[in-house]
Parts: C-alpha cells; structure tokens; sequence
C-alpha cells in the first residue's frame, strides 16, 4: 500500500544522536509528507546528513523515535530491512557494486530480497535506466563510467526497489561541477512524478525551485523551515542570514 | 679488492671442485636409472596424494578462515575474542606440532582418532591454513570500502545476505594474490604429514622419496622428489608474480 499524497510517511520525535561523548542532533523534530520534497540545508558538522543517515538506520539513534509510515525503525524489533525497501537512499559516494554491471547493480536486490523473477527484475531496472537515460550503458561496469553517470545508476539503483521515498545525501558533492546538472536533473523529474524525497544538500538553486519545504539545520537543531521563498529570500535567523550570506 | 676476492673464490671452488668424486656424486644423487625407477608411482601415488592433502588443506582451510575472519569483525564481542584467540594460538605453535597433536595426540587421549587414511593430516592442514587464511580473509574484507555495505543494507539485504553477495566477492578478488601464494606454501607444508605412519596408497611425495631411498640407500629418488614438487610449485609461483603485478598496476 502506497502512502496517500499528504499522510505524514517520515516522523523524526525528539532525535538525539551521540557520537561518543560528542552530541550531534540535539533534539530533531521533523516531517516529510507523501509526496513532498524537503531539502535540508546547513553548513558542514550542522548533523544534516546525520539525520539522514538515521532515517533507514543506517546510524543508529541514541533516543526518540523515527516513524516510516508509522512504523518506529528506531525499534529494536522493527524490520529493518523491510522497512528500508520502501526507503531509496542515494550516497555522496555513489557506492555502485563494483563487480557488477550497470543493470546487474539495478537487479541483484530485486531478485535476493524482493525475490522479483528475472524477468519481472529486468524489466524495472531497464525502465529505471531509460528514466536517468543510461539505456545504453546497461552492461558497462561502473568504473567506466563518469562520476555524473554512476550517481544517476545509483539513483536508477534506489528507484528499481520502488520506493516509496527517496533520501538523497549530498549527492552531488563528489562529482566535477560541470556533471552536477545532469543528477539535478534527473532529481528535478523524479520531482516533478510525485516522489517524496528528502535531500541533503548544498545546491541553493535547486531548493529554491524544486523544494517544497527547505529546513536550515546549525550544531545539531532545526533552526527554520518553510517554503524555500519565504526563508531563502527572507532568512528570520541570524544564523540563516549569516549561512546564506557565505554561499553567495 | 674486489678482484682478489673474485680471484679467492674462483680458486676456492676448483680446489673444493678437484676434491669432489664427480661421478660417485652423480651416481649418488642423480642415477638415471634410480630416477626413471620412480615413475610413475612418483607421479600417481606420490604426487596425487601431495595434491590430496593440498586440496583438503586448502578447502578446509578456506571455510575455517572465513567463518573465523567473519568472527572476528563481529560486532559482538565473544566472537572477536574467540576469533582472535584461535588465529593466535593456531599460528603460535609449529605445524609439525599441530600434526602430532592431531595424528598422535588425540588419538592417545581419547582412543578416537579421524577416521579415513587422508583424515588426520588433511584436518592438521586445515586448521593451521585456517588460522593463517583468516587473516587474508579479514584483510580482504576491511579493504573492501565502507560505503559498499552501507548501500548493500540500505536496499534492504540482511548483513549476511549483503556479506555474500556484495563484499565478499570484492574481497576475494583483493586477496587472490595472498591465497593463492598461501596454496603454494601448503603444497609444502603437506611434506610435513610425511611424519604420520601412512600406507603405500597414501605416501605424498616426501615420505615417497625417503622410503625409496633409504631402501635403495641412495639421493636419488628424494631429489626426484624434490624436482616434482619444483615442477607443481614454479608456475604457480609465476602466477603468483603475475597476479601481484596485476594487482598493483589497478591501484
């Protein structure tokens, strides 16, 4: 069952994350509707991708409570890894399975853990990969490929589970700057279908046009949030004014 | 200087040379006739069951040292330890050792002993290839990078789904070299198992070479021996050097 348009499908309640003695979230009250896109903005160290990083668990929460369509994955007995099927997650790092091929990267998790037919696997990746236009790379393997191609595999990899929310992770911090557009891009359609994302980054433009919600994060707390006109172009923070005034 | 030294040396090994009975040294160490006596059971015997051990050896030794470097990057702690403690222990005392334990000493304690004419030496081989394999295997996963299980779990896969099919493949290609020069060391670590008492089906290649020529009281048949396992080791030692090679040149 796909959330409806609007249902609240991530919950953040009074997040704490502790690295050792270090406490990076400090208390994060936040969320993401179906269907809506939230950028979150902050300078480095802000816990950003922390927060991000948590929502499929893949840091785990020193207390509150994260629900994914109302189910808590901070819970010692929450399925997990059912639970992060319905998550897509795209890496700074690309992360694609070096030993495999494009589609083979698109297909493994679809045949081991959704236990999709061959068939059934082959036809979503394919689909997946006409979608961020890599059609005719299918059977390269990913080192032959640019920093700007790999990432939209990797994004092609995220959506071939269907997803039903997407969190993006600096995504294109890795890449050349003349390769950042072609993953906003695709980012932009993905958009413009419905898909909920939640996307941490530094591109202003891109929260300022594609952003339904844009949320400033500073030393572990939520400090603003709301439409991307409002708080980009008329920061109430001292420290969103001091934050947007370095970028530009 | 140099010169001179050459100049000593040249003459020293003429002199020593004129000493030797050349052809009472080739007779005792290289008579054709004694050589050519050793095949083929040199070659269907002997050799067959030095890759008999090696191959229960290696094998074995593979899953040992998987399932104990899976151990040892556990999260949780008693398996660590144990992990840790068996790879210390296992490489801490000689091979020869471990051997008797195993042919001899169990056996004595406990009246069991491993049942199958390859089965004492074969399990002696093995856990001391373990203990050795499994820090290769560990080594190959840590250099397998971080992120390549983060995405793994984060499309769902169980740690040990995302192990197998994700980081373990990339690890092994990291170690082949290691491995494979770890499979030549076994090949002649099994001459070790040459001190259980084995039948004439199961002589591998040292105990072979020993037995023929304490009964026939000449070198010949050991260095045969030795020239067999030369030509089982050499290429794979070129392999070894490509593999390495190769390696180096796709970092």
């Amino acid at each position: 069952m796909s959330p409806i348009p609007g249902d609240p499908v991530i919950e953040v309640k009074n997040l704490h994350k502790y690295f050792g003695d270090l406490e990076v979230l400090k208390g994060i009250d936040f969320t993401v509707a179906a269907g809506e896109v939230v950028c979150v903005i902050g300078p480095s160290g802000s816990g950003k991708s922390t927060l991000l990083r948590c929502v499929n668990r893949l840091e785990i929460a020193t207390s509150g409570s994260i629900l994914i369509e109302g189910q808590d994955i901070t819970d010692i007995d929450a399925d997990v890894d059912a639970l992060r099927t319905k998550i897509g997650m795209v890496f700074q790092r690309f992360n694609l399975f070096p030993h495999l091929t494009v589609v083979e990267n698109l297909k493994i998790a679809q045949r081991k853990v959704l236990k999709r037919s061959k068939e059934h696997a082959d036809e979503v990746a394919r689909a997946n990969l006409e979608r961020v236009g890599l059609t005719e790379k299918s059977d390269a393997f990913p080192r032959t490929l640019s920093g700007g191609q790999q990432q939209r595999v990797a994004i092609a990899r995220a959506l071939s589970m269907e997803p039903d929310m997407m969190l993006f992770d600096e995504v294109t911090s890795a890449l050349d700057p003349e390769l950042v557009g072609e993953v906003l891009a695709v980012m932009r359609g993905l958009a413009e279908d419905g898909m909920t994302m939640m996307v941490v980054t530094h591109e202003m433009d891109f929260a300022r046009s594609v952003a339904d919600r844009v949320v400033f994060m500073d030393a572990g707390v939520v400090c603003e949030e709301g439409p991307p006109g409002d708080i980009l172009a008329n920061p109430q923070t001292e420290r969103l004014q001091q934050f947007l005034r370095v970028l530009t | 200087m140099r010169r001179v030294a050459y100049g000593v040396a040249i003459v020293a090994t003429v002199l020593v040379g004129r000493q030797v009975n050349w052809a009472d040294l080739t007779d005792s160490m290289f008579r054709p006739s004694l050589m050519a006596e050793q095949f083929p059971k040199i070659v269907t015997i002997a050799a067959k069951n030095t890759l008999i051990f090696t191959f229960f050896g290696f094998v074995g030794g593979l899953v040992i040292g998987l399932i104990v470097a899976i151990m040892r990057i556990s999260q949780a702690t008693p398996f660590r330890i144990v992990g840790s403690v068996f790879v210390d222990v296992i490489r801490g005392i000689p091979l020869l050792v471990w051997i008797l334990i195993i042919g001899f000493g169990i056996p004595i304690a406990t009246g069991a002993r491993i049942p199958g004419s390859y089965g004492a030496g074969s399990v002696a081989l093995a856990i001391v290839a373990g203990g050795y394999m499994a820090e290769t295997i560990r080594a190959g996963i840590e250099a397998v990078p971080r992120g390549q299980m983060e995405a793994a779990r984060s499309v769902g896969m169980t740690y040990s789904r995302a192990m197998w099919t994700i980081i373990l493949p990339q690890a092994f290609r990291i170690i082949i070299p290691p491995l494979t020069n770890e499979l030549v060391l076994l090949i002649k670590d099994t001459s070790l198992v040459s001190v259980l008492g084995v039948t004439i089906g199961t002589m591998e290649l040292t105990k072979f070479g020993r037995a023929a020529s304490a009964s026939a009281f000449n070198a010949t048949p050991l260095i045969t021996a030795a020239l067999v396992y030369l030509i089982i080791t050499l290429p794979m030692i070129r392999v070894v050097a490509v593999l390495e090679k190769r390696a180096a040149q796709s970092r």
